[in-house]
Parts: structure tokens; sequence; C-alpha cells
């Protein structure tokens, strides 16, 4: 199943942060932890992940800093700040609330998956 | 090594690829360079070949336009002069505007500014009268090029011509009383109010949006460098004239002083405006440099003038002229602090530099602070006038913006803050000392009967 791309946009913030929040990763290894964490079927395009990087790097959610990989490159890290905490604590709350109305109005009507297909 | 010749020479030309994309930085290339590397690796570890790989890896990191997009929405700074300068396409592609068509458009604005000059020189007898519609005679040519340039929509150029109407109806109706200083006090504000109705026009009207209005600070400190930069050629240029003429034993003065200058001084601010967006490149490797020699400079001289102060032994003794005069430093500080913000990568992390500027920026305050108590020692000693007013307004507006960028500044040192928000404290703050000069042009002379 392709999780449908205005969803995947919506949900990357929040998912990069809570990455972030697990340990410091660089750009690679974020969206390799993506495709762990959805099976693959959250698939991003590659460069995209970047801008939101400098994004959320800009609002001071995340610090970077330039290491060296194992090969010897450049390689930016990011690191996960208290400010960038509390935006992911607080998408969180968001996400639940949504998850939570989802979840009431699909058990109260038995309706096929046909229906949720616009939704997303 | 051999065998993967191939791979580095497309890796290399992926590279010289997107670097030629204005809104990706050559960091932000080795940072995708890096992830490139990444998926190539792996892919290979799965069984492809080095072409696959590479062939499998670009596809994934996405179509580079798109992305260099995307880049350029969260990079808009990086891409100014792009925005300004190409209303269509590159100025070397046949498509938009073509440059001998802008050059004409400058060249006609700028003489056309120097004919207002020097007619409305010619036709008001007043020297009053003409001093406070000198840059009335000026913007329509300033903001005339920016409508071109950005085809403003009728609804911004609305907002351009009705507070240019009431500010030349304030200027020309009111009666002044001769030489009263409301009328000094509307001469000196008035310029601001224009200034910033400029810069109105320059983004476009979108001015509620602070990368822009912090284009317009840089475009400022540009400008200003351009200008002097006019000048002092035109200085040199005239100056040269006009002792060769003086050896052959012809007068170039009224010349230079009747047709010369009334033409080149405002003609100079059009084109300097069009210099500033037309070369944007030049500038912008000096603009830092500039600004990381003066702001030391800065510090040494605020310091010295402060010890100056406390040396001479007291506030009370000091003089209008003085208090005019350091006022004029502490605005020429905020320029400078305005200019190297806005010239400084809001993503760096902060450095010493950052450190000299909050120095910067606390010895500003002090002389500040200094000038306060010696204004309201002076007003309630000889009471309240137009002059005093308007300087104390100045004055506490300065030093709220010192102290609050200050304070954002030392939260930003310490890794509270993001760099962002003491830009956006500038961009924002900058529309009250344009407020502030409309009460001053507009409502100081009633109050104060004209006098």
């Amino acid at each position: 199943m392709r999780i449908d791309k205005d969803l995947v946009a919506a949900s990357a913030t929040p998912l990069v942060l809570g990455i972030l929040a697990e340990g410091d990763l660089y750009g690679y290894a974020i969206l390799k932890r993506v495709g762990e964490l959805s099976g693959g079927s959250m698939q991003w395009t590659d460069g995209m992940l970047y801008p939101l990087l400098h994004r959320l790097e800009r609002f001071g959610y995340v610090n970077a800093t330039w290491g060296t990989s194992d090969a010897g490159r450049r390689r930016k890290h990011y690191a996960i700040t208290q400010t960038g905490r509390e935006a992911l604590a607080e998408r969180q709350q968001q996400w639940t609330v949504v998850a939570d109305a989802l979840r009431q109005v699909w058990h109260a009507s038995p309706t096929p998956p046909a229906v949720t297909e616009g939704w997303a | 090594m051999a065998a993967h010749a191939e791979l580095e020479a497309q890796i290399d030309r992926w590279r010289s690829y997107v670097q030629r994309r204005q809104a990706i930085s050559p960091a932000d290339v080795d940072e995708l360079e890096d992830h490139l590397r990444e998926q190539i690796a792996e892919r290979q570890a799965t069984g492809l070949d080095d072409e696959e790989a590479f062939l499998v890896a670009i596809k994934r990191l996405g179509n580079l336009d798109a992305v260099s997009q995307e880049f350029a929405r969260e990079h808009s700074d990086r891409l100014w002069k792009q925005l300004v300068l190409l209303p269509e396409k590159t100025p070397d592609d046949d498509g938009g505007t073509p440059a001998w068509r802008e050059l004409a458009v400058v060249l006609a604005l700028a003489v056309g500014a120097g004919i207002a000059v020097k007619v409305g020189f010619l036709l008001i007898e007043n020297e009053n009268v003409f001093a406070r519609n000198l840059g009335l005679l000026v913007f329509p040519f300033i903001a005339g090029y920016f409508a071109w340039k950005r085809r403003l929509t009728p609804r911004v150029g609305l907002a351009l011509l009705i507070p240019y109407g009431v500010l030349a109806a304030a200027l020309n109706i009111y009666p002044f009383s001769v030489g009263g200083s409301t009328e000094l006090l509307a001469v000196l504000h008035a310029p601001v109010i224009l200034w910033l109705l400029a810069g109105l026009a320059y983004v476009g009207g979108r001015w509620r949006s602070d990368s822009r209005r912090m284009d317009f600070v840089r475009f400022t400190g540009e400008f200003a460098i351009y200008y002097t930069l006019l000048a002092l050629g035109g200085a040199v240029l005239s100056g040269l004239t006009l002792g060769a003429f003086t050896l052959i034993g012809t007068d170039f003065e009224p010349v230079l002083a009747e047709w010369i200058l009334p033409f080149a001084v405002p003609g100079a601010l059009v084109v300097a405006a069009w210099l500033v967006e037309a070369k944007q490149n030049v500038v912008e490797n000096i603009a830092p440099v500039l600004t990381r020699i003066f702001t030391p400079l800065t510090i040494v001289m605020l310091l010295a003038l402060l010890g100056v102060i406390a040396a001479a032994g007291g506030l009370v003794g000091l003089q209008r002229e003085l208090l005019i005069l350091m006022d004029a430093i502490l605005i020429l500080v905020l320029s400078l602090l305005l200019y190297s913000i806005s010239a400084r990568d809001s993503l760096a992390r902060p450095g010493l530099f950052d450190g000299l500027q909050l120095v910067l920026v606390v010895a500003a305050i002090a002389v500040d602070t200094v000038m306060l108590t010696a204004m309201l020692t002076r007003i309630a000693e000889f009471g309240f006038s137009p002059n005093k007013i308007a300087a104390l307004g100045l004055n506490l507006l300065l030093l709220v913006h010192l102290v609050r960028a200050a304070w954002l500044t030392v939260g930003f040192l310490q890794g509270r803050r993001p760099f962002g928000q003491v830009e956006n404290w500038q961009t924002r703050y900058l529309p009250i000392y344009g407020a502030w000069a409309a009460v001053v042009v507009v409502i100081f002379p009633p109050v104060f009967g004209f006098s």
C-alpha cells in the first residue's frame, strides 16, 4: 500500500522529530529509518528531506553539525533541541486527537475501507 | 579504484549540474552528495553495477527542479537577487525584458528626476518650501522604477499614492511659520516616510513578509554603498574638471551648480537603485567584509564617546548640537546592525562576530541612555519644545529596538533561540519608525501651532 503524498507531507515533521528524538542521525539514515518504520510504504523523494531539515533548523527544532563519515566524507548530523522536543510533544497531541477521531468514526459506522480512500 | 572511475565522473557531472542551482549552496551539495553516495553504496551491496546504482540513486533523489524549488522556498535569501533580477528568464536568454530596455527606462527616470528637481527649483522661489518638496519631487521616479520592475498591481499603486498625497498635502498646506522648528522637523522626517513607501514598492506590495522586508534592508545598505561610490566618482570628476577649467580661465562653477548637480544628485539615486538590482553579485561579497570592519571600529568610537562624556563630568552640560550629532551616530549604529544582520547567513552558528555585535548594541544602549538622561534634564529645565519631543521619541524608539535586539542576541548566543528571531524583531520593528516619522510630519505642526 502506498500512502498518499499529502499525508506523507503532513506527517514528515513529527516523524523526523520523532526519529531524531531516538538519537542523532544524518540525512540518509533518517530516510532509512522512515522506510523501516513504515515497512517501506512511506516513500519520500530523498532530496526533499534536506529542505525540511533546514527548515526545522531555522525554527530551532534541530541542531546541525558537520562531521565526517567512515569513508571520510563531510557529513551533516542532526540533533533535536529542547524546542524541538516541545514541538514534537505538541504535534503528538494533535495527531493523537486526529487518530482518535478517525478511530471513533470508523468504529461507529462499519463502512468498507473504500470510503476512507477519499479521506487521505 | 579505476573500476569506479566512470562512476566518479558521473558524480562529478551531477555535482556541477546541481551547483548551478542558485538555491542550493555548496554545503547543501556536499550534503546531497553524501546522501547520493550512501544510496549508491547500498544499491551496489545488493548487486547492482555502478551505473544502475547511480541511476537508481539519482531517481530516488527526485526531480532536481522540484527539489531546488523546495530549497529556494526555504532559503529565499539565496535567491533574492534572482527573483528581483529576472521577471521572466535569465538576462542572457532572449526572453524577458531586454537589458537595453531596462537601461533606457532607468536613464529616462534618472533624467526625469533631474528635470523634476530643476523645474521645482526654478518654480519654487522660497527655499524652505523647496526643501520641503525635494523628497516629493524625487520619490515618484524611484518608486516608478520599482513599479515598472515589479509590475505593481493597482491596489499597491493606490497604497503608494494615498500616503504620498497626504504627505504632499501636509507639507504644502500647513502654514509653517518661517524658520520654525516644526518645519525643519517635517523636512527631516518626510524622507523617512518616503523611503519606507519606496520599500513598499520594492517588495512589490508584499510588505507583510519578513524575508521581503529583510531584502529591503539589504537593498538599503547596498543602495547607500552604491550611492556613495557614485558620489565619490562624481566628486573626483567634477573636481578635476573644475580645476582644469579654472586654469584655462573659464568659470565652470555656475554650470556645475546650476546644471550638473541638480541633475546628477537625484539622477544618481535612480541609477544607484538600478545598480543594486542589477549588480547584486559584486556587492554581496563586500557587504559582510564592510560590516566586519566597521562593527569593531564603531564599538571603539562609541566607547570613546562615552569616555569623553564621563570625563567632561556631566550630562547637563551636553549641548543641543552634540545631542543631534549623537542621534545621527545612533542611527548609523542601527543601520550597521541592520545591515550586518541582513548580510548574515541565518543558519550559521553563533560566532565571535555575533558577540561583537552584542557589544556594539550594548554600547549603543549605554550612549542612548546617557542621551535620554540629558534630554529629560533639558526638558525639565527648559520645558517642552517640538525638537525635544521629536528627539525624545526617536531615542525611546531606538532604546526599545536596541534593548530587545540585545536580549534576543543573548538568547541566540546561548543557543536558546534561532537567529531567525533576531531577524524578525528587526523587520517587524521597522514600520514603527515610519509611523513615528508620520506623527512628526503630520501631527506635530498643528499641535505646536506650526511654530
